[in-house]
């Protein structure tokens, strides 16, 4: 795959002295959807808005579609659409207004047909002549997402696109996204739900303190973090786990009606099979088995807690 | 230049002034007629004439200065200080904008408004005294210029507001006071020697002199003089601004 965006020690620090970013570098994939996972404050917001030209760079390169974002801002910015965090927009201006403005702000003509399939591709086409003012909050953020769209990007960034989202339009939110990626479209966005980066994204990169901790494809970490547990359920409770198993390290429930197993799905031997055999061994009989895969949440937490150590 | 997006700005924010059509136009007409009410009948009936001109004809250039100045810096700190206010400016910043685009557009468009009230304010004029514009290109000229060079003034405002307390501070503590004292209802001839000396220090002086020559051929101060005090100020506030966008000044950080 070739590589749209191009980051290279990128450096930021603001005026205060607050060093937000520590030198990323960071190459995007043309037509992926890319979530940048961090805690509040981890800089993910200031690396977006470096990237757009909403902040300036302190140092390092940042190219777009092979232009520099500084240089030849004109060109690099023309490939880039961005859905800010916060809902920003003019309480009095209708629907259609707004948007025709920014396809004309990137210096495109004026275009009803297209407007019209945006608006339209996001359900807004009944609301073009609604005040922004008279939209509920989810209507709003399909207007920012229709700005960001207007002048036809190849890259769309989305800063927390679901913060603050009832569940159903969260999961609204997730299908306007993945029709985007059909449609070619690059998408880079940040969110602190582990469950959006796990359930939408091809990668995922972990940002804190204003460092890329990490940036994988999200099976290949799911597999890499994996740590599986298995839970075996008895037929009959036991007092104490058997003399024979103790080479095993399972841990037995309070009640002694189960056994849990920690493995991990890197090593080259799990152990179930002798694990299982040597149950059958002891004479203990089965009831349920049922394995559990460790959640981005938990990759997550264990990668920021690493990075404070 | 990306023309596309100077008429998009102008033109969304031309919208917003005819949105509100009827209040632009119906309060400057209002004023000045209140103006020539209380300063043309009431205190001109005392005057009678300056330097040979009706008081009530005397004091139009000086009305439409006033008008002027305060509209364009209000509406051009307005234009861009509510995108600020509202978190639009997003849109502008990550736009393939050029500085320069930016305040065509706004400037552009406020000033524009401006001129449209001063007219406005010559027509309503015009129903009370007899005008008579002896340099009219030089009129408009002075008209054109001061709608943009007080349009710059109030984008460098809008910027640098915190807060529409502060938006408001600049217009009505500096230039309100500068545009009264600076001969908008009277000659500075008729102030006594320190005054006139003085009033020579307020640039809002230079710029109604040199508009109420266009009109009557009288001047407090030569018109040379009043065009490079025009052309100074607009310089100065083109140097701020060029400033304030290579810097990122209270927009960018």
């Amino acid at each position: 795959m070739t590589s749209i965006v191009e980051i290279r020690d990128l450096r930021k620090t603001y005026a205060g002295g607050f060093e937000a970013l520590k030198g990323i570098t960071l190459s995007i994939d043309e037509g992926e959807i890319l979530a940048l996972l961090g805690p509040n404050g981890a800089g993910k917001t200031t690396l977006i808005s470096t990237i757009c030209g909403i902040t300036n760079v302190g140092s390092g390169t940042i190219t777009v579609g092979g232009f520099d974002a500084v240089r030849d801002y004109r060109q690099a910015r023309n490939l880039i659409g961005l859905v800010p965090q916060e809902i920003n927009l003019e309480p009095f201006t209708k629907v259609i207004d707004t948007v025709r403005f920014s396809r004309g702000l990137f210096g495109k003509p004026r275009d009803d047909a297209y407007v019209e399939k945006v608006l339209r591709q996001l359900s807004l086409w009944d609301k073009r002549n609604a005040r922004s003012m008279e939209l509920s909050g989810g209507m709003k953020r399909r207007v920012l997402i229709a700005k960001a769209l207007v002048h036809e990007p190849r890259i769309l960034f989305l800063d927390e696109p679901t913060a603050g989202v009832d569940v159903e339009l969260r999961k609204d939110m997730w299908d306007i996204v993945s029709d985007l990626k059909k449609q070619g479209v690059t998408i880079i966005l940040t969110t602190h739900y582990i469950e959006e980066a796990e359930a939408i994204a091809d990668r995922v990169g972990v940002v804190n303190k204003g460092e890329l901790l990490l940036v994988e494809d999200k099976t290949a970490l799911m597999a890499r973090f994996g740590q599986k547990h298995l839970q075996i359920d008895l037929q009959d409770a036991v007092a104490v786990i058997p003399e024979t198993l103790a080479a095993h390290e399972l841990d037995l429930s309070e009640d002694g009606q189960s056994l849990h197993y920690c493995y991990d799905t890197r090593g080259e031997r799990t152990g179930i099979t002798q694990l299982l055999t040597d149950i059958s061994a002891a004479g203990l009989v089965l009831r349920d088995i049922r394995t559990e895969e460790s959640s981005l949440e938990e990759i997550f937490v264990s990668l920021v807690q690493e990075d404070a150590a | 230049m990306n023309w596309a997006a100077i008429s998009a700005i102008y033109v969304t924010e031309m919208h917003r002034f005819f949105r509100t059509l009827a209040q632009s136009f119906i309060s400057p007409v209002i004023s000045t007629s209140l103006y020539f009410v209380v300063f043309g009948a009431a205190i001109g009936s005392r005057i009678q004439e300056v330097e040979g001109v009706s008081y009530g004809a005397f004091i139009v250039p000086g009305l439409v200065m006033l008008s002027v100045i305060t509209q364009a810096i209000s509406n051009a700190s307005f234009g861009i200080y509510f995108p600020k206010f509202l978190g639009t400016t997003y849109e502008l910043l990550s736009a393939p904008l050029s500085f320069l685009e930016i305040v065509v557009g706004y400037v552009g468009a406020a000033a524009t408004k401006a001129l449209f009230i001063g007219v406005v304010i010559l027509l309503t004029a015009s129903l009370f005294v007899d005008l008579q514009i002896q340099h009219p290109l030089a009129m408009v000229a002075f008209l054109v210029l001061t709608c943009i060079s007080f349009a710059l003034m109030g984008f460098i405002i809008g910027i640098w507001a915190g807060n529409f307390e502060q938006l408001q501070l600049v217009p009505l503590l500096i230039i309100t006071p500068l545009i009264f004292l600076g001969g908008s209802f009277y000659s500075i001839s008729m102030l006594p020697p320190i005054w006139q000396t003085i009033t020579l220090f307020n640039p809002v002086v230079y710029l109604i002199s040199g508009f109420r020559w266009a009109f009557f051929g009288l001047a407090d101060v030569p018109i040379g003089m009043s065009l490079l005090a025009i052309a100074g100020f607009t310089g100065l506030c083109l140097a701020a601004i060029w400033w304030i966008f290579r810097t990122g000044w209270r927009i960018r950080s």
